[in-house]
């Protein structure tokens, strides 16, 4: 497997912040999505993470809980999830889980460690749980050297930012705005500070989630941050051209092409 | 994980949850995002100290008693207690402002929301008794409220969505998921991630990440305090058993707590049972679920084998959630309370039971708990005499539940088919309750 870090030193050589990219697994379909990450691969994501849809995602918009949705009802297990993983992370990019807790503890976390490891998958991103209530993670992506994503927010203490830097592995999200995930026309003005903040506290890579959907809010955020994480507008993409793959890959492709423009304009 | 049971040296700890919240090492806990840690942590810190304060307890009392009418009665059921050989006491919540038990922890959240200085709260409801109850505080404490409630409840509760909207609240239908309470949990979770620093959340039951499960269960307990210390006043003992319906499980934990180093009383909750666990359409979650992570905390949840929640059913709206309280989970782990289900049909008996032999319309949550209770009594009945006792938390009116009773015992207009059906109720009840509720 291939450790997220290795997207960020490889960005940081070429003088640019890393482009990373989320679709949840299931949507259109299992297939439909290992294509649709594949293209975004091969239009210029530095890393990938993969959705794994859940019933009850307390910290996604509307976007993202409608293609999450969508794949649910098309039936996705969490055993297609590790296939989708094992497609992608083919390629040779960097490719993470992004889930849920209740998922994995269902399915087992040391099977769960294990399986990712084994498909290929550089390591998961938790966001509702912290390293604080994260042991059994902790000691089970050790075990498997995976990389464990925890997210900082801009109400987090120094104190807990420290703690989450020094436990996270690959690097750390910064989710930089206090709310759902989602578009959003303008960056927030809390994301430089909070990345200044984790920066202080630890040599970790700070990517930063916080609604990019183009490639000058893309330049805006790789202005400061290690990498950008974009998801809702990607699921956009496929949202409004249900029902047409082709048009579908094709808005992914242009779309991942302008931020990854973004990503390089900054410096 | 590890589900092996501790045994802490003295009792008296052991049923509380840890610094972390953890109920015996395993319940509960605090699965979060890290934006909501430093709000709930927060409040966390607020909860203890306004706890520890003479002057805000001493408020909470008196607002409890002045405005919400608390101490309730406890009530000898003279009528239920000889159909079943036993003495029956109800815990009379019901008659608490607003009509519920849920008035208590929406005044204690409201009281410490003013402490915190926030001028904004939200809330999620089910049935709307919740919503009814956080409105009502709202209104009594000049705070902004919002309320959100699936769209499928807004639907079967219009009169709550109206009582809430007259009382000053925003009422927000939720149309995600499966558009119930577990989805209007969601809902004011996302609201609360981008209101959190002028904004409480007034979380609806003893679920959800810590402190919830503890600092509801705290402006509950007055249920129990109360009707532990008005048994022995009256009756000069403890009871034998007490007996509650466990949705989220707040009047259940508020009754149960003031009883738990009560080693000889029984403690007994009974959950929805829906059409029957057999069927799958319930909502037993402690009885039929498995331990997962719903809503912030570790607990018995209805899930599939890949941990996602499946629907819960049951004819209470009030009840149907497919996740517990935490301390609910642990108390049955540890073995200190009983969970039985009671399926929707032994409910609706119930209600018609309490109506017809006492007058008392009771919520068809709290009609779970008279229809299991029963059961219970009329054992300890056999077993010691008709001195045993048995107090059920009567834990809301059943005003709401008309809509639903029109429908079940087809009332309303002259057909006496259902009426005779009703009728039969009460010469049925020393043979239904033999074979009927025991699960």
């Amino acid at each position: 497997m291939t450790s997220t870090r290795t997207a960020f030193e490889r960005a940081r050589a070429e003088d640019r912040a890393a482009l990373i990219g989320y679709l949840p697994a299931g949507y259109p379909s299992v297939d439909g999505s290992i294509r649709a990450m594949r293209t975004m691969v091969e239009a210029g994501c530095d890393a990938i993470e993969i959705g794994l849809p859940y019933s009850d995602p307390v910290m996604d918009g509307p976007t993202i809980q409608a293609a999450a949705q969508a794949a649910l009802d098309g039936g996705v297990r969490t055993a297609d999830v590790i296939r989708v993983v094992e497609e992608v992370a083919a390629t040779g990019v960097p490719t993470l889980v992004m889930t849920y807790w209740n998922p994995v503890e269902r399915y087992g976390v040391e099977r769960f460690a294990a399986d990712l490891a084994r498909a290929g998958g550089a390591g998961l991103i938790t966001p509702d749980i912290t390293p604080d209530y994260g042991a059994e993670w902790i000691a089970a992506a050790d075990e498997h050297d995976l990389d464990k994503v925890f997210l900082v927010a801009p109400s987090s203490t120094d104190e807990r930012i420290a703690m989450t830097a020094a436990e996270s592995r690959g690097f750390v999200y910064a989710a930089a705005v206090m709310g759902v995930t989602g578009a959003r026309d303008a960056t927030s003005d809390l994301a430089g500070p909070l990345v200044r903040r984790v920066r202080a506290a630890g040599d970790v890579p700070v990517a930063v989630g916080i609604g990019v959907s183009n490639g000058d809010q893309a330049a805006e955020v790789a202005g400061f941050a290690d990498g950008v994480i974009v998801g809702s507008a990607f699921v956009r993409c496929l949202l409004d051209h249900e029902g047409d793959e082709a048009a579908g890959l094709e808005a992914l492709r242009s779309l991942t092409a302008d931020l990854a423009e973004g990503v390089r304009r900054a410096r | 994980m590890s589900q092996q049971i501790q045994q802490p040296a003295t009792s008296a700890i052991r049923y509380e949850a840890d610094e972390r919240g953890y109920f015996g090492d395993t319940w509960g806990g605090r699965f979060m995002p890290e934006a909501l840690v430093a709000a709930l942590d927060e409040l966390t810190d607020a909860w203890r100290e306004a706890m520890a304060d003479e002057s805000f307890v001493g408020t909470f009392e008196r607002v409890l008693r002045d405005y919400a009418g608390t101490p309730s009665r406890l009530y000898h059921a003279e009528r239920l207690s000889d159909l079943v050989g036993a003495r029956v006491l109800l815990k009379r919540e019901d008659l608490n402002h607003t009509g519920a038990h849920k008035i208590r922890n929406v005044l204690g959240q409201a009281l410490l929301t003013k402490r915190m200085g926030k001028t904004r709260v939200i809330a999620e409801t089910g049935a709307g008794q919740h919503g009814v109850a956080s409105a009502t505080a709202a209104a009594w404490f000049d705070l902004d409220c919002t309320v959100y409630m699936g769209a499928v409840d807004t639907r079967r509760q219009a009169l709550n969505v109206a009582r809430m909207q007259l009382l000053g609240a925003k009422v927000v239908p939720v149309e995600s998921g499966s558009a119930t309470l577990k989805d209007a949990i969601n809902e004011a979770l996302r609201d609360w991630v981008a209101s959190v620093d002028h904004t409480a959340y007034l979380f609806g039951t003893a679920a959800g990440p810590h402190p919830f499960p503890s600092m509801v269960r705290d402006f509950c307990r007055g249920i129990g305090d109360e009707a532990r210390a008005q048994c022995l006043e009256q009756y000069g003992v403890l009871p034998d058993a007490v007996a509650a319906c466990v949705g989220g499980g707040s009047n259940a934990i508020g009754l149960f707590t003031a009883f738990l180093e009560d080693e000889g009383v029984e403690i007994h909750g009974f959950e929805p049972g829906g059409d029957g666990v057999e069927t799958g359409r319930h909502a037993a979650t402690i009885h039929a679920g498995e331990a997962g992570v719903l809503h912030g905390a570790r607990t018995y949840v209805l899930q599939d084998d890949d941990g996602q929640t499946v629907e819960s059913h049951s004819i209470s709206a009030g009840l149907d959630y497919p996740g517990v309280g935490p301390q609910h989970s642990w108390l049955a782990a540890a073995g200190r309370a009983t969970y039985t289900p009671v399926t929707d049909a032994q409910a609706m008996e119930a209600m018609a039971l309490l109506s017809r032999t006492e007058g008392i319309i009771p919520a068809i949550e709290s009609a779970h708990a008279i229809a299991g209770a029963l059961d219970v009594a009329k054992r300890l009945g056999e077993e010691k005499g008709p001195d045993a006792t048995v107090i059920i938390n009567l834990s809301g009116r059943g005003d709401k539940d008309m809509g639903t009773a029109i429908e079940w015992f087809g009332l309303g207009d002259a057909d006496l088919g259902p009426e005779a059906d009703l009728e039969q109720v009460e010469a049925d009840v020393a043979s239904d309750h033999d074979t009927e509720a025991q699960q």
